[in-house]
């Protein structure tokens, strides 16, 4: 209860933020702040509590996004009706490959190349055929309302993505107590005993992908409608599949509070080297990079780790 | 239709291609066979090391395949340090550990190339690159050529390592039994770290065969990097016949498939067979392990 009460807590501070704050800086670094915490927290739900780390979760996100942007600009749907039917197909993809993978026991490294190649299809196929936009990519028209999806102010970002974040944030809290949740983390645990034990596991990992993918896939129809413009590299490319990762490995893997956590560092460290070292091409990326190595060295579990100082509650790693 | 006098240079380019991708290949099943790692930053040290070949011919005049001396221990030493020093030191016992380092190296290395040499891509150009030799009808360029004799030859002097030594000995017995190799006095830390030196090996010299007919930037490891997968779960994980047969496969097939749908969905065909043997036979075409 206390995590959901800290929870809330967040969500009516960062709500209340722009009647202090009025910065387009400031609003702008929160909210892409949240969308990694969003991203985060939608890998972590498969990769922290399920165990299954995926290497190409950009195959759910450039889903949503190419959804939300074909959607309007091919068929002139709303924005708003675009997101429930994005965010199904991320799910669907999600139910797709993970059906795949899991039905022919594919684990550990196995996975995580799996989900590297078939983002690598879909960058492939986005980049060919027309009917998204090809290599030249998609741009959204340019309608500021509410109503459409594209706020005049950041604020109305802010409220949005701080809507997703707190979904995905309730996922992983309901995911630590319930008995579907405890399911998953008995299957990352020891997938053997768990299915001893009478667990599905083929169900409770789909679960997992289709949850996972559903979110990243928000995350993917909030890119477009922020930035009005989507293309294969962007979507379907290894940055955001290391984006998703990054946070909840930096935070603390497999916790609720960890993708948060870790975005904020992130985003606090990059804006940091970013006024120390100028903006070279590669210097943000690096230290990311950087930083995911010094983690797993030394501080395997994460920030949370570090908070929380209890003994680890992973044991040995599973042999693909 | 497509006319033979068109596959048959196909084919026979894609096999040039292939003994490349062999043996960059057979670097990555090697520290898999072994270490049972997947090493992510397989293409990342293979940019390196076309960023190694390329400067020692700008700034000494060194012809690449000069450079084969200089490289190939250069690339050893690196492989031997980040796998003693860095990797295994990360790895806390878990498979997981190892994949996100290799892949926390791999962004590291091409982000620093970024930074260090910009996103230009770069060639080089020496006396023979464009000449040609016919085979049959079909042109191949020198380049290719001996890409083609000089990735078989080191593949074979791999393969002799491991048969014939005692390093090959103590690789081979610590990839079939970890805590058995230890229990007989084998320094398992330090044959870990030969082997990942080895397979780097392996990546310096396919650079030297690599640049004369091919570029590099930054960005260049990440289209090798899937492919030596495909080719490694191909051939079957740790498997060397497999490794060097794959590559063919690998090889023509982008060849052939390129011809038929267009650069851009040619490559389709090399994930669709990856994923298609991850799922349908993990064990590999040749692998007899699970």
């Amino acid at each position: 209860m206390k995590d959901l009460i800290a929870l809330i807590v967040f969500g009516i501070v960062v709500a209340a933020l722009p009647l202090f704050v009025s910065s387009g800086f400031v609003l702008n670094i929160v909210i892409m702040t949240l969308y990694a915490a969003l991203l985060g927290q939608a890998w972590n739900i498969l990769g922290g509590f399920g165990g299954q780390f995926s290497f190409g979760h950009a195959v759910f996100f450039g889903t949503g996004a190419y959804a939300a942007a074909v959607l309007q600009v091919k068929f002139g749907w709303n924005a708003w009706a675009a997101l429930p039917a994005a965010v199904a197909l991320g799910a669907a993809v999600g139910a797709f490959i993970g059906a795949l993978s899991f039905r022919y026991g594919l684990r550990g490294s196995y996975f995580a190349l799996v989900t590297l190649a078939f983002a690598e299809v879909f960058r492939i196929l986005s980049n060919t055929f027309d009917f998204t936009g090809a290599g030249v990519g998609l741009m959204i028209p340019l309608t500021e309302s509410a109503g459409n999806f594209q706020f005049t102010s950041r604020t109305g970002f802010l409220y949005v993505i701080l809507g997703f974040t707190l979904a995905a944030c309730l996922v992983a809290w309901w995911l630590k107590h319930s008995r579907y949740g405890a399911w998953l983390q008995a299957v990352r645990d020891n997938e053997e005993s768990a299915a001893a034990l009478g667990v599905n596991v083929f169900r409770v990992k789909l679960g997992a992908t289709m949850i996972s993918g559903a979110l990243m896939s928000a995350g993917g129809v909030f890119y477009v409608q922020y930035f009005h413009y989507i293309d294969p590299h962007i979507a379907y490319g290894p940055g955001v599949s290391i984006e998703a990762l990054l946070a909840p490995i930096v935070g603390g893997i497999g916790t609720l509070f960890g993708p948060l956590l870790g975005a904020a560092a992130l985003h606090l460290f990059g804006e940091l080297t970013r006024s120390f070292m100028g903006d070279a091409p590669g210097i943000s990326l690096m230290v990311y990079g950087l930083l995911l190595v010094l983690m797993v060295t030394f501080l395997p579990r994460g920030i949370m780790g570090l908070l929380s100082g209890s003994p680890p509650v992973r044991k040995g790693g599973s042999r693909a | 239709m497509l006319e033979l006098s068109i596959l048959f240079p196909s084919v026979l380019n894609g096999l040039t291609t292939g003994a490349v991708y062999a043996l960059i290949a057979l670097g990555l099943t090697l520290i898999y066979g072994v270490l049972h790692i997947i090493n992510f930053a397989h293409g990342a040290l293979l940019m390196i090391a076309l960023y190694g070949v390329y400067f020692l011919h700008q700034s000494l005049g060194l012809d690449p395949y000069a450079s084969l001396p200089v490289m190939v221990p250069a690339m050893f030493a690196l492989g031997y340090g980040l796998q003693r020093f860095v990797i295994g030191r990360a790895s806390h016992g878990k498979d997981e550990n190892i994949l996100l380092v290799t892949l926390g190296l791999a962004i590291v290395m091409e982000n620093l190339a970024l930074y260090l040499w910009r996103s230009d891509t770069r060639t080089i150009e020496t006396a023979y690159t464009f000449t040609t030799v016919g085979i049959l009808g079909a042109m191949i360029s020198i380049p290719k050529l001996a890409a083609f004799a000089g990735a078989l030859a080191v593949c074979a002097v791999l393969l002799l390592l491991l048969a014939k030594t005692d390093l090959g000995r103590a690789i081979r017995a610590i990839a079939k039994e970890r805590h058995g190799a230890k229990l007989v006095g084998i320094d398992v830390e330090h044959v870990f770290a030969m082997s990942f030196g080895i397979g780097l090996a392996c990546l310096g010299a396919a650079a030297c065969f690599l640049l004369p007919a091919y570029y590099v930037n930054p960005q260049v490891g990440n289209g090798f990097v899937l492919i030596a997968f495909t080719i490694v779960v191909l051939g079957g994980m740790g498997s060397f016949a497999g490794a060097l047969a794959g590559g063919f496969i690998i090889g023509v097939v982008e060849s052939v498939g390129g011809l038929w749908l267009g650069e851009s969905l040619g490559q389709i065909g090399i994930f669709l067979i990856f994923i298609a043997v991850l799922l349908f036979r993990p064990q590999g075409l040749f692998g007899a392990r699970t």
